[in-house]
Formats: C-alpha cells, structure tokens, sequence
C-alpha cells in the first residue's frame, strides 16, 4: 500500500465504522493530510482512527506555533554537527503532543500567554517580534530554576515545559539520535561490556561465572541437555 | 430462540489464549481433540508487518512512544490495560484493586517481562513453614516434571546454582551482565544480597528449527518477530496450527458463561461476537477456563442455573475470593560512576541480566514471606520522556541547572546511561477478605456483569515493602550511587504499588482437597463439575516470591493430561 492508498483507507475506515469523524476532518487540502499521514507502526484500527483525528484537529494558532518554533531553536539551536530543534521537526511534534496530552494544553497556552504578557511589558512588542539579543534576556530570566525571581515563576514552570518537550521531541528524532550516538535497536550479538570499558570502570567478568554465559560462537547450535540439565551442546 | 448455535460439537472449548489457554490449546489439540479457543480480543502476530512495533524508531510514533494510546507507550504488545472502555469494574469503598487485561490473541504473555522462575518445594507448602495461609495440595514434586518439560518446550536462560527454594531447570545459557549490572553486584555484594543471573523465556540457543535465536533489540515488550521469545501465540498456538491440530480460533469472542444440563455438566458458552454485538452458543465435551484469573472467576460467577444457584463451581462461595497480586516497590538512583559513558550498543535482552532470588532469615524480620529483587538501567532508545530535567543531576556534581543552548547536548550525553532502579517483588498472604465479585448494578458494553473488587494489603505486605526500600538504599549505597526521592513513609504504605498493578493477580479458583472450602482439585478440576477446568492463574493457593507464568504453563499442561487420561479412562 502507498502512502495515496493509506490515507484513502484510514479515512474510508473511519467512515466505515460510522463515526461523526467528518465534522472533526477539515477540509484541508490534500497536502496537508500527507504532512500528518502517520507512518505504519503497529496500529490497530481504533489507534489509527484515533491518531487521524489528532493529526487533523487544531490547537495551537499559527502565532503561538511560531513561538514554538522560536523557544525550540533557543533551547536547541544547530552547532557544527547536528541540526536545530526545528531542523529535527521538534515544532511538529510539540505542536502534535498538546492535542494528544492535554494536560499540555493549559500550561503551554497560558506559558505562551504570559511570554507574550513579560515581553509587552518589558519591550512593547511580542516575543517573537523582539530581537534575538531580547528574547535571550527573557530566556535568561525563567531558564535557571535556582535563580528565577519569585514573581516570575511561573515563567520557569513554562520554560521548563518548554526544555523538557524540545529535548525529547529532539533527542526521539532521527537526528537528535544521531547526536546521541545510541547505537542499538538492530539485530546484532551481545557478548558483554567491551574490554576497555570494563578496564576503566575497574571491572571484570567473575571467573566463576564464565562458564554460566552464552557462547555466542555456538549461539546456532541447537540446546541440548543431560538428564541433570547440564547444557551439551 | 435468537442465539445462534454451531451445529458442532468441540470436544474441548477453551476460553483465553495467553499462557494456560495456549498451553491448553497445544496439548489438547496435539491429543486429537477438536477444540475451539476463544478469545475476547483480536487476533495477534508480532510478525505481522500491520501489528510489527520491533525495531520501529521512536520517530516513527508522532507522540514518541508516549503511553496516550497504549498504558505501557505505543510500541508496547498489550492491547488493553488497566482501563478498557467499555468494560469497566468497581472497587468496594475504601479499597482498591487495579486490573489489568490484555485483550488479544496470546493476551498478557505478549508484553510481559519473560521472567520465567520455577515455585520452590516450600513455595508449595508455605502454611507448613509458618502458619500463614494455606499448602497446596500438590508439592514440588507433582509439578518438577512438568516445569522440565515446559523448560524444554519453551526455552529459558539461566544458570544451574543448587539453591534451596529457587530449583534448577534445563537453561540455555544466560547472557553477560551489562556495565551498570556489574555496578549491581558489586553494590549487592556489599549489602549482602545475593545476585545469580536471571531466568527469562527467552532464546540465546535455538531449541528447534522453528523459532528464531535472540538478537539482543531489548524488545521483548514489543513482541518478537523471530519468536525467539515466549509468548503464547508464536510459541504455542500457531505451531499446534500448523503440526495440524483441529483448531478453531474465535478472536474478538467476549465468554459471558458456561453453559450446563440438569446433571450440572458443562455443554458449551454462550460469547458475544464483538463485531456484530450477537450473542452465539458454542458446544462441547468438556469446557477449560483460562481467561485470567478474575475473568474465569466472573464467568463462572455468571453461570447460574438451577443446580448452580451461586454460581458454577461455586458451592463452596469460595469464587472470587483470595485473589492476590504481588507486592512491588521501586526505587531509583544516579550513579555517578556511569556518567560520560562510552557509547556502545549495550540492548541485551528485553529485560535483566541478572536478579537476585530471595534471601533473608524470616526468623529474623518481621514479615513472614519473600521477594526478589529486579534492576533496570542502561544507554537504552530514547522514548517520550527522555531528556526531561536533563541536567538535575548537575546539583550532585556542582553545576548550573536548566538554561539553554547547545550545553544541553553536552549535558544530556553526560548523564546519558547514569540511571538506575531496583524494584522488589514479593509475596503476599493470600486471604479471604480479598476478593472479586459481581457487582449487582453493573454491566459492561456486552450486558456482562461486571467485577467488583475488595482488597487491601496488610501489616505483612507494609513491613516487607519498608524492607524492599532499606534493601535498595543498602544497594545503592554500595555502588555509591545517589539515590533519587525520599523513602516512604507509613502514610504511604512504605511505598507499596496499588494492587493489581503488579499484574500477577492469582487465587480467585483455589485448588484444594475440601470441596467446601476450595473451587477446584488438585488437577484443576471443578468439584461441582467434572468437566470444567481451569488452567489460568486462578488456581493458585499462593503466588510465592516469584511469577507466576512458568506455574501457569506447568500446571496447564498437567491438567491437560489429566483430561486425555480421563478422557481415555471414559471418566469425563
């Protein structure tokens, strides 16, 4: 199935089990629904319908977006090597996470409410309309929870949302994994904590346990046992 | 009349697929019978490219993973939880009970940890020791040979250590403990906590041509698309489909009851197809429950009839009643000693290296029963949540804490890998006055009533938690690790997990030789039916320090040649 046929058959299967889902899809163009058609990752209907339904909704307004987007590239700029947050899509996904989680709703609303509310005062325009050296003075004041004025505490609760969403969004990526250097989630062969590793830790494989482990030179070997349960093969 | 009946007659119909329906389906089925298995969710295979979540990134969920749609986050095997629209249940006042279902093919064996340890002689005769609750009326003895033979069905890796209470089986050999499980046993030696490594269900040696071996994605939770792991499906039910067993699948196929004559035998069930909301009746000669522990029980509380006035196999009253989950606590620490780690790919096994068996002197504390220990950790996939807080830990170490910046990738590197945490699973006392029953105002989405749950843990599960927290600070403090929150305190039952939510829930069906005072014999034979099994966990007269999977299995499968013994012998 492509991508076409997939999307044709998420939104015929929502119809098919008689939902009131079309007041909820908008009539979006057709290339906006390709931007949210969700990859195949093991959904079962009820799952698909219901990520069709967050995927097509609306929550936050394009200015509170481009806040986002602002904030995210703040907290995560790109450096030599890796991209930015916006760069890794972290936009896309914050802006995917509210409507999914909505206990983000409020605080990430509200934060953006009292961000523009700060800067106002302080600057006579919005966030996104000051100057990066501004921005970063806002940012400097709510980034350090140790070090917040009372007063602007709240402040730091959204900055910290903020922090936090950017940095899993980011580090969930493809690119943001890259930068962390996880190597695993491929077939492959533990043999143990590789030899320099254990040197600098000051550890070692216990003698009496070797024999306990897996012999991964023999790991095709069909098992076969005596009657004690000693392994032969 | 508008139910509608198959004209066939099964020769066994069995309700649930997960450990003891599959068992149960394998054993019947490679024994000639004809059987039906039903089952009240969808049909399952973890490797069905549609259903697959093994080896998907965390991009590719637009939520990362997050647990919105799935309880134990989107990749995670289980369809279900502990909540399930449509199919609720209530709690007496005061009390709680959390209850977990899994509804698909192969139910809850799908998602979980692969812990695969056998009950030891005393776990069976526990009352004998010190009083509390009561012996099985079977030994370790009755069961050894059939825990054998599961070994060697199924696969499970381990270590041969002649301890008293934890018997050895036929392992596969166990895989090397990863960096911060040497950074445990070194931190449980010290506190004198043994560590041995640990028994799970899962391939590092083939043990046929069928099955694939382990390929260390840490994934077991997802399902595996190899089979190198248990789960009831791919290891039990397709593989009797395919050897040619008369085998006919119900999936979405919720039991309401069993059906029975005048004599009070069983003839068959009456399920409600999800799909079409109908009520359909199903025959047979002989019906076994494994639906879970408390669905068997409400099944067969809503089997009434007139020589089954409380309920099938009920005459004693005893249906519901000494349901038990494990105990469980956890704790977590940073462990400064892991910080800026060398990255390598460290997955393993979709669970523990190691754990340590139970091994205190009840002589010399004041709880009368077990637990053992589990550890997680490591330099795992990073999920939804991942980075939250990332430099916390910088007030251990003397550094600036949140801001901004590229610092941040600096600081999430170095505390990547640098977590760890112990959690306790114990044994509580199974009594009376924790029980499920139906609720007399309640129907679920199917017209079914509904369970209602009366528990609470008692000073024996208190004092054993509070044990389980100064264990793990004992631990952690040996690897010179930060432990992370406080110890709690009595206000909070020293930290005890809710019950129910250790997903072990036994004993609603207890075996025993007094009719009056037990469900079903030591076969798992109904006293007021003689052709009603049961082969989930509700048997169980008490859960011990372990889990309870590899018991399921074993007595499952002995219950099962019981039935073709009886059935040859023309007693059923």
């Amino acid at each position: 199935m492509n991508r076409r046929d997939t999307i044709k058959s998420l939104l015929l299967g929502s119809a098919a089990v008689g939902l009131t889902l079309n007041s909820c899809v908008p009539a979006a163009p057709n290339s906006e629904i390709e931007k949210s058609d969700p990859p195949l990752y093991g959904r079962t209907e009820e799952e698909k319908i219901r990520d069709q339904k967050i995927l097509t909704s609306e929550f936050l307004n394009k200015h509170e977006l481009s806040t986002i987007a602002v904030l995210c590239d703040i907290i995560l700029p790109a450096n030599d090597n890796h991209g930015s947050a916006t760069d890794a899509g972290v936009h896309d996904f914050i802006e995917f996470i509210v409507k999914d989680l909505p206990s983000h709703q409020t605080p990430i609303r509200g934060g953006l409410m009292w961000l523009d509310n700060f800067s106002n005062k302080n600057y006579s325009k919005e966030f996104v309309s000051c100057t990066n050296e501004e921005q970063l003075e806002i940012c400097d004041q709510i980034a350090y929870p140790n070090k917040t004025k009372a007063e602007l505490k709240q402040g730091e609760m959204f900055f910290t949302r903020m922090r936090n969403l950017t940095l899993t969004g980011y580090y969930t990526s493809k690119i943001g994994i890259e930068d962390l250097g996880y190597k695993g989630n491929t077939p492959n062969v533990w043999d143990g904590v590789p030899d320099d590793v254990l040197k600098k830790h000051g550890l070692s494989y216990d003698e009496a346990w070797l024999a306990k482990y897996v012999d991964q030179s023999k790991r095709d070997v069909i098992a076969s046992w005596d009657d004690e349960g000693n392994l032969l093969s | 009349m508008q139910i509608k009946e198959s004209p066939e007659i099964f020769d066994a119909i069995i309700v649930g697929s997960g450990a003891g329906g599959g068992m149960a389906t394998k054993i019947l089925s490679e024994a000639g019978l004809n059987v039906a298995v039903v089952e009240a969710g969808p049909f399952f295979d973890p490797g069905n490219p549609e259903q697959q979540t093994q080896l998907k990134w965390p991009w590719e969920s637009p939520r990362r993973g997050a647990n919105s749609s799935r309880v134990f986050g989107d990749f995670d095997a289980a369809y279900g939880g502990w909540e399930i629209k449509g199919e609720p249940y209530t709690r007496k006042v005061g009390t709680r009970f959390d209850w977990f279902r899994s509804r698909m093919l192969g139910g809850r064996t799908n998602h979980w940890g692969r812990i695969s340890l056998r009950f030891g002689p005393k776990d069976f005769k526990h009352k004998s020791v010190d009083g509390l609750g009561d012996d099985w009326p079977i030994s370790y003895d009755d069961v050894k040979p059939y825990y054998d033979k599961v070994d060697k069905l199924i696969g499970v890796f381990g270590s041969k250590e002649g301890l008293p209470n934890e018997p050895d089986g036929f392992f596969l050999p166990a895989p090397k403990p990863r960096l911060h499980e040497l950074y445990y046993i070194k931190g449980a030696k010290k506190a004198n906590v043994p560590v041995i490594p640990s028994r799970l269900s899962i391939l590092t040696k083939p043990i046929n041509k069928d099955r694939g071996v382990c390929f260390y994605c840490n994934q077991c939770s997802r399902g595996c698309s190899v089979s190198a792991d248990f789960s009831s499906g791919t290891c039990l039910i397709f593989p009797a489909q395919k050897a040619g067993g008369q085998i006919t699948l119900f999936t979405e196929s919720m039991v309401r009851e069993v059906l029975t004559d005048d004599s009070g035998k069983a003839t068959g069930v009456i399920y409600i197809n999800k799909k079409d909301r109908k009520e359909y009746k199903l025959s047979s000669k002989i019906v076994v429950l494994a639906a879970s522990a408390c669905s068997s029980a409400r099944i067969l509380l809503n089997s009434k009839s007139k020589i089954h006035k409380d309920g099938l196999g009920n005459s004693s009253g005893v249906v519901g009643k000494y349901l038990h989950d494990s105990t469980g606590a956890w704790r977590m620490a940073f462990v400064p000693e892991l910080m800026d780690r060398k990255i390598y790919n460290e997955d393993g096994v979709g669970g523990l290296h190691v754990y340590s068996p139970w091994w205190g002197d009840h002589s010399k504390l004041n709880f009368p029963r077990g637990y053992h220990l589990e550890l997680w950790g490591g330099m795992g996939m990073p999920s939804y949540g991942f980075g939250f807080n990332a430099n916390d830990m910088n007030k251990f170490i003397g550094g600036e804490i949140g801001g901004y910046g590229n610092k941040l990738r600096e600081d999430v590197k170095k505390y990547y890998g640098a977590f760890m945490g112990i959690a306790g699973r114990g044994e509580c006392i199974a009594r009376e006055d924790n029980y499920c029953e139906i609720d007399p105002d309640v129907v679920d989405e199917w017209g079914i009533p509904v369970l209602r749950f009366n528990y609470t843990w008692s000073e024996h599960e208190r004092q054993q938690s509070k044990h389980m927290h100064e264990t793990f600070e004992n631990i952690f403090d040996g690897m010179n690790a930060k432990i992370l929150h406080d110890k709690p305190g009595e206000d909070k039952e020293y930290g005890l997990a809710v019950p129910g939510r250790i997903i072990h829930e036994v004993g609603t069906t207890r075996m025993g030789n007094d009719p009056k005072k037990s469900v079903c014999n030591k076969f798992q034979q109904l006293h007021d039916a003689e052709n009603v099994f049961i082969v989930d966990g509700g048997p169980f007269v008490s859960q011990a320090d372990k889990n309870p999977t590899w018991t399921i299995l074993a007595l499952s499968w002995r219950t099962c040649d019981y039935i073709i013994e009886q059935l040859k012998k023309q007693n059923i």
